[in-house]
């Protein structure tokens, strides 16, 4: 079978606290090896290149309905923007905040991405969310439904019933073929439905008479109670708006007290998600200011959080998020066009085009809030690199954060495009910080954190014998670092090589083979509970408008699954 | 300034989209060159001597290149499109497209045109003899910042749907226009010299349309304030001065709410 060697390359993984030796790395069939198991490989010569495991991104809004409204109702975003066809390629590329499902794989395959995972599904619409994962080609694909707002979540937690929620938890899980449990506005978007939000995390919901601090304790409490790969994944509430650091530091104390109980090798019990958001000091857009510095203060402090960063990239793109009252606050900002829908019983969504200027002094105090977050993190390990694609930006820009995160002069040439630079630096602590991140922090923050955090790490994220062979090899010398910040930004857009499951994928830039993609999802096993089978009959009969026959998801929408078993009954 | 004549001698079967026909991509070319360029007929790529005989060089830049187009036209889209500079000459009929996200110089078309004719136009300066069919001087599919500038000036009737999103800019139309002129608009002039259908100036935020004929269905959401006279185009007249869309948000500057303002000649 297949044999591959990757020779003489400055290896960092993380995972095995391996810091740019010169190793070689071997492959067979599809995964890593000793290099003595190799007979007749062939070579692919790394020298002076840097090599990591394939890139993990842990959120990234990058398949399902919301995705395809933002792709339908934006068609200025692929006018005069859009390559035809790559000479490589099999399929026509468009669009560029909310790229095509194609663009999309062969733009995450061409920075060394393998794993994506999509971070909000509605579990109504997981059919639509896995037929655009089977047409995304060559990344492998995770999604997360959303918990945070549905009826029977909210009515078991009200109740206290942890069991019956994690009953309902393991069902919905198979039913949309899910991975992990994703909250967006807990409460907040089901307010929305009666035309209200809530405010902050003691606002009860209307009827349900439930507080987003309790769903949000409930959850985690039946994370840990299943023993899922990843934890609970929050957008806290009150996201985008000045002063909201009080509300997000209340947020992520709800995960005191918890720990992590799993066997995957996760030790958080929350992921908050798209931390930048959520930094903001000031109570108006006049005093608007970064208060990243106390969030991240109290994230560094707490081994059971892990927290991504949300970067603003200064783009012109298209916000969409399960947090719909979120969505109608922006329109009604920008007066852009906006879409909302409402998912019955279960979550809401809304998206409307942003444009993040250099010229606006909000956009680039939220820039630098985001890079804060990095540069103040004391654990990578617990820090990841996003964008929140395409809310604050498109994945298609990591290479330029991570350029940024690892260049001062890089942040300082972005700067002087500011118009507000001295009320951005006033407003931030952007200017004061000198720091700058290695290629070690970088795959913490790209692969190997991400990877611990979902609990995927014995597969992906890692260079150890016996994962899959996802390796990613990028023109970047460590001991002769460019320093011309752009040489690092072309590095990371463009890998030299990918390597996915044993296949040469990517060759100087290039996609040069579609290897098959899967796609991952957690079965957990409880025991038989009538009063939750009940409740779900009663509940399709009652309020859904689809039979509960026609809800799970029919085999044929799966593609080639890799299921991650979880079993509560032993 | 150079001249290129390209004559339609062996015309298409399916409509051509010959957006390499502007001044910026004939300058610096020779007559050999410029047939070498590539147009699309359907899926089929093909060299643009195929379907036209050129004759002249191009000059050193696009501001020193003209381009005269003989021959029945009426297949051939996108003439002009994303221009900056130099002149365009169009002997008969021209098909959609004509001078879209145009930046400067000056195409004039001495037939009729089809749809979406000087969409997304920055600057420059467009004329068309005859009429013009829809959405012209309009904003790109689910683009809303239309028109920025320049100038559009048809001799004949429009179509529906002129001026969508209209930021800056005048569009002259000397007949009739068809339903919704500067839907969205926020900013810019429309001039309509005939009568109007309807739906003129809905949901529009800023700008000033001005109708001498009749609205034939005008929007409830337009209120006359006023009778002013106004110089329009090179004469002066009177117009009863209407403030609208009062259904739509509206910006204030210096305190006062900015409307859009719809004329109609007295």
């Amino acid at each position: 079978m297949s044999e591959l060697i990757i020779k003489n390359g400055f290896v960092f993984d993380p995972l095995q606290g391996i810091k740019g030796d010169r190793m070689d790395i071997a492959v067979k069939d599809g995964k890593i090896v000793e290099t003595s198991a190799l007979s007749s490989p062939k070579t692919i010569d790394a020298t002076g290149m840097t090599v990591m495991a394939g890139g993990v991104d842990i959120h990234s809004h990058v398949v399902g309905p919301k995705v395809n409204v933002g792709r339908l109702f934006r068609p200025e975003d692929k006018l005069f923007k859009s390559p035809h066809k790559s000479p490589t390629c099999n399929r026509m590329e468009m669009g560029f905040s909310v790229p095509s499902t194609f663009k999309t794989g062969y733009d995450y395959a061409r920075m060394g991405y393998v794993f994506v995972n999509e971070a909000a599904m509605p579990p109504l619409h997981s059919p639509h969310v896995h037929e655009e994962i089977r047409d995304t080609p060559i990344i492998d694909n995770a999604a997360m439904p959303v918990f945070g707002n549905n009826w029977f979540t909210l009515e078991y937690l009200k109740n206290n019933e942890i069991e019956n929620n994690a009953a309902y938890t393991a069902w919905l899980l198979r039913a949309t073929r899910g991975f992990g449990l994703k909250v967006v506005n807990p409460g907040g978007s089901e307010a929305w439905g009666w035309g209200l939000n809530c405010a902050n995390i003691h606002d009860p919901v209307p009827y349900f008479d439930i507080t987003p601090a309790e769903i949000v304790k409930g959850l985690i409490e039946t994370n840990e109670f299943l023993g899922l790969p990843h934890s609970v994944h929050l957008h806290c509430n009150n996201l985008g708006n000045p002063g909201n650091y009080v509300d997000t530091l209340e947020s992520l104390k709800l995960a005191e007290g918890y720990a992590p109980k799993n066997d995957f090798g996760r030790e958080q019990v929350l992921h908050l998600t798209h931390l930048q958001f959520h930094s903001y000091g000031g109570d108006s857009w006049g005093n608007f200011e970064s208060r990243t510095k106390d969030v991240m203060d109290y994230v560094n402090a707490h081994d059971n959080i892990t927290v991504d960063m949300g970067q603003v990239t200064l783009d012109e793109t298209t916000t969409m998020t399960a947090d719909g009252p979120f969505e109608h606050h922006l329109c009604s900002l920008n007066h852009l066009k906006w879409a909302n829908v409402d998912v019955e019983l279960e979550t809401a969504a809304g998206v409307v085009p942003y444009i993040y200027s250099p010229k606006v002094k909000v956009c680039t105090i939220q820039w630098a809030v985001g890079l804060e977050i990095g540069l103040y993190a004391k654990d990578p390990m617990r820090t990841f690199i996003t964008t929140d694609h395409p809310n604050a930006g498109p994945f298609t820009r990591y290479p330029q954060v991570i350029t940024w995160l690892m260049s001062r002069a890089a942040r300082d040439e972005t700067m002087k495009t500011f118009k507000w630079l001295e009320r951005t630096i006033d407003a931030t602590s952007i200017d004061s910080i000198d720091r700058e991140l290695g290629l070690y922090e970088i795959a913490q923050m790209t692969r190997a954190g991400p990877a611990k955090a979902l609990g995927i790490s014995n597969t992906y994220g890692g260079l150890a014998p016996g994962m899959d062979a996802d390796i990613a090899v990028y023109a970047l010398n460590p001991e002769d670092m460019p320093s011309d910040p752009a040489m690092i930004e072309k590095a990371f857009s463009r890998c030299a090589w990918l390597i996915k499951d044993g296949v040469v994928t990517v060759r100087d830039g290039e996609v040069v083979e579609e290897p098959a993609k899967r796609t991952v999802w957690v079965d957990v096993k409880v025991p038989e509970n009538a009063q939750v089978q009940r409740d779900i009959y009663e509940h399709f009969l009652r309020h859904y408008s689809v039979k509960l026959d026609n809800y799970s998801l029919f085999e044929e929408h799966l593609h080639n699954p890799r299921v991650i078993e979880v079993d509560t009954t032993q | 300034m150079k001249t290129v004549t390209l004559t339609l001698t062996n015309p298409s079967e399916l409509f051509i989209e010959g957006q390499n026909i502007t001044p910026d991509n004939f300058a610096g070319r020779k007559a050999a060159e410029i047939a070498a360029l590539d147009v699309w007929e359907g899926k089929q790529k093909s060299p643009l001597g195929k379907y036209f005989t050129v004759e002249g060089d191009g000059g050193a830049t696009a501001e020193e290149t003209k381009i005269v187009l003989r021959g029945d036209c009426t297949r051939v889209k996108r003439i002009g499109q994303q221009m900056t500079a130099g002149e365009i000459v169009i002997e008969g009929n021209a098909d959609m497209y004509i001078g879209g996200w145009m930046k400067g110089g000056k195409i004039h078309v001495k037939g009729n045109v089809d749809s979406f004719c000087g969409i997304g136009m920055e600057g420059g300066e467009l004329i068309v003899d005859g009429n013009a069919a829809h959405h012209l001087g309009s904003s790109p599919r689910g683009e809303w910042r239309g028109m920025q500038g320049g100038v559009i000036r048809v001799a004949g009737n429009a179509g529906n749907d002129t001026a969508t999103f209209i930021n800056g800019g005048t569009i002259v139309i000397g007949g009739d226009a068809d339903i919704h002129i500067s839907t969205h608009g926020e900013g810019g002039t429309v001039i309509v010299k005939g009568n109007a259908k309807g739906r003129v100036g809905g949901q529009m935020v800023k700008g000033d349309i001005y109708v001498y004929g009749t609205i034939e269905n005008p929007l409830p959401g337009f209120s006359m304030v006023d009778e002013v006279e106004q110089e329009v185009d090179g004469e002066t007249a009177r117009f009863a001065h209407y403030i609208g869309d009062l259904g739509e948000r509206h910006p204030t500057s210096k305190g006062k709410t900015v409307y859009a303002n719809l004329y109609t000649k007295l």
